[in-house]
């Protein structure tokens, strides 16, 4: 069996790697440093770390009035603190003047026991929506460590819903995160599963197991949330025969599977879609994997959805599922293949 | 320029502005007769500002910020260029728009004509200014977030090792703001001395008088206990405003409290019940307001 690799703190020591002859890159935080891996780069730089007390409104303006003087202040708090305490402040001192202006928001959806105060559930939603903001999210160690070449290539403001603490390895070291650019991980003709950040690992469970049962799945993961205007999109959402199922960390109110239901009718895609995700609703403090069952989002969730689209009664085998390993995807499968 | 030269600046301010409530038929006239002195000491004496050949036309509204829109011409292109030793002027209550069109007219950066095109459809020149507004320097008006902007541009400025300085105007009303409080407890945390708030006290807002509202006092104290230099003054009084500007304020912020009058120069304005945006009741209030022009033309 092919055990997933994991690694733990990726970003802590990326991001000091990535900003040392960056003198630009200013690291600001809201009282969450060492909860956010920005410890160590206020260990080795403290000079361009700035500390700026639990008043994140105050700090989405200054880190506007900063990248007008030039300088890419890398923002780092939870999530939710982000886009819910300083969403005027976003949209006024940093979307309107389209300045490079790069927010990290930790513990996206349920990826933490905090319950629903930490719990970032609609940040995709919400950002998504405002002018001249990019949105990204990774979903494994190899888009945390080259995510950060994105965010800085890019002239104006990202949301990054970024992850933290032990990650799995899923895509191959050598393949970077590229902007607007999915995923092919797996290539079948029934079903087409559509996820993105830690759903991933979920759904290559679920495809790895469906596809053994004879069930022949295409599974694409997608970082980029906006921009979304890959060319091979309407291709991939064409080739399957039966339909299409998004899987998110996210309510499915304006995340993924919205961007997906927007695509199939923007390029005529008459199929069927299921959204897995939050099902409008606020999620509650518990671990992880319990509440992506409970909310139905995780392998067991993929594969009962897939059968529901298939017209299949079967039941499922939940051990099977748990044993079920991953197997890297063939790295040169890319969606230019199709 | 002398002081008399400095009050006749303010003075025509305050009548361009009145001019224009008419034309408009309404506008935000109490703001100009508070602030027309704050305004004229600021471009004439106070900031240290590249001088104009000659006044700039504004071009019509070239759309808004984003990385294809290469026409974006921002609003302090009309005060001066960004230079390190030179000064930034951010005006974070934007309904005073029209004061600072005003003020950049009477100091030769703003072509009086453009004018014509102030608060019309696809003229840069709005009612409530943006950053693309001639004199803007940001994004404000969404009360509150030009301070905390200014302040991450004095700390910017203080990493570049910059000499010029950034000077904010802020309405009182502001400061019943959360995060104004988190600004001043940043700059006085990042002891920031390359920064001066003048506020024009004219105790009014939009419901009516600020202590009607809600309780801002006592401001001074408030202010001083969250580690600002504070100098308390008579806003309208030139000497007076000269002077607060030159106080050292040495590893904190300074903020000049310009006590002033949201009536000056037009007494008939405290007839009024609200102060925030004057409006004429009848073509009989617009005739008097009209023969006020007069009177302050002659003056």
């Amino acid at each position: 069996m092919n055990k997933i690799e994991k690694l733990s703190f990726v970003h802590r020591e990326n991001l000091v790697k990535f900003a040392k002859n960056k003198k630009n890159i200013l690291v600001l935080t809201a009282d969450l440093t060492g909860s956010c891996e920005a410890d160590l780069f206020k260990k080795k730089y403290p000079e361009r770390f700035i500390s700026c007390g639990i008043s994140e409104q105050n700090m989405l303006s200054v880190a506007g009035g900063l990248a007008r003087e030039g300088f890419i202040p890398f923002v780092h708090t939870f999530a939710v603190f982000i886009y819910r305490r300083a969403y005027d402040q976003i949209a006024m001192s940093v979307a309107y003047p389209n300045l490079p202006v790069k927010m990290f928001g930790f513990l996206p959806g349920i990826t933490t026991p905090g319950g629903a105060t930490h719990q970032a559930i609609e940040d995709i939603a919400v950002m998504r929506a405002l002018p001249n903001m990019t949105v990204l999210e990774v979903g494994d160690a190899t888009e945390v460590e080259t995510v950060l070449d994105i965010v800085y290539s890019i002239k104006g403001p990202v949301y990054i819903r970024m992850l933290r603490g032990e990650i799995p390895r899923i895509f191959d070291k050598n393949l970077p995160f590229k902007l607007d650019t999915p995923r092919l991980l797996k290539k079948g003709k029934d079903v087409l599963i559509i996820s993105s950040g830690i759903c991933t690992e979920e759904s290559l469970k679920a495809t790895d197991l469906l596809n053994k049962n004879g069930i022949s799945t295409t599974l694409l993961h997608i970082s980029t949330m906006k921009p979304f205007k890959n060319k091979f999109i309407p291709d991939i959402l064409s080739s399957v025969k039966y339909g299409i199922i998004t899987v998110e960390n996210h309510t499915v109110i304006g995340g993924l599977g919205t961007i997906i239901s927007e695509k199939m009718a923007e390029f005529k895609i008459n199929k069927k879609i299921i959204k897995l995700g939050l099902q409008d609703t606020f999620a509650h403090g518990a671990s992880k994997n319990y509440l992506m069952r409970e909310y139905g989002f995780d392998a067991y969730n993929i594969i009962k959805s897939t059968y529901k689209l298939l017209k299949i009664n079967a039941p499922i085998n939940k051990l099977q599922i748990k044993d079920s390993y991953i197997n890297y995807f063939n790295k040169n499968l890319k969606p230019e293949d199709l | 320029m002398n002081i008399n030269k400095i009050q006749k600046i303010a003075n025509k301010i305050r009548k361009r502005v009145l001019d224009f409530t008419l034309k408009n038929n309404g506008g935000y006239l109490s703001q100009a007769c508070s602030s027309a002195e704050i305004f004229a000491c600021l471009y004439t004496k106070i900031m240290k500002l590249k001088p104009f050949k000659k006044p700039l036309m504004p071009e019509p509204f070239n759309g808004v910020p984003s990385t294809k829109n290469k026409k974006y011409i921002p609003g302090y292109y009309f005060t001066s260029p960004h230079e390190s030793n030179l000064d930034r002027f951010i005006l974070s209550p934007t309904h005073y728009s029209l004061v600072l069109y005003a003020t950049l007219i009477e100091t030769g950066r703003l072509d009086e004509k453009s004018l014509e095109f102030f608060n019309k459809d696809g003229s840069s020149l709005e009612m409530i200014g943006a950053e693309h507004s001639p004199g803007m320097e940001v994004m404000t008006g969404s009360l509150g977030q030009g301070l905390s902007q200014a302040v991450g541009m004095a700390l910017g400025r203080k990493f570049k090792k910059e000499k010029g300085k950034i000077w904010v105007l802020m309405s009182d009303g502001e400061f019943q703001i959360g995060m104004v409080w988190e600004s001043f407890q940043f700059m006085s945390h990042y002891k920031l001395d390359n920064i001066i708030i003048l506020i024009d006290f004219n105790k009014n807002q939009c419901d009516g008088p600020v202590k009607t509202v809600m309780q801002i006092e006592p401001l001074r104290n408030k202010l001083i206990s969250f580690g600002a230099k504070v100098i308390s003054i008579n806003g309208h009084n030139i000497k007076e405003l000269l002077k607060a500007s030159k106080v050292k304020h040495i590893n904190k912020p300074l903020v000049i409290l310009c006590h002033t009058d949201a009536c000056k120069g037009i007494n008939e304005l405290r007839k009024k019940e609200k102060l925030h945006y004057i409006r004429f009741k009848n073509e009989e209030e617009k005739k008097q307001y009209l023969y006020i022009l007069k009177r302050l033309e002659n003056e």
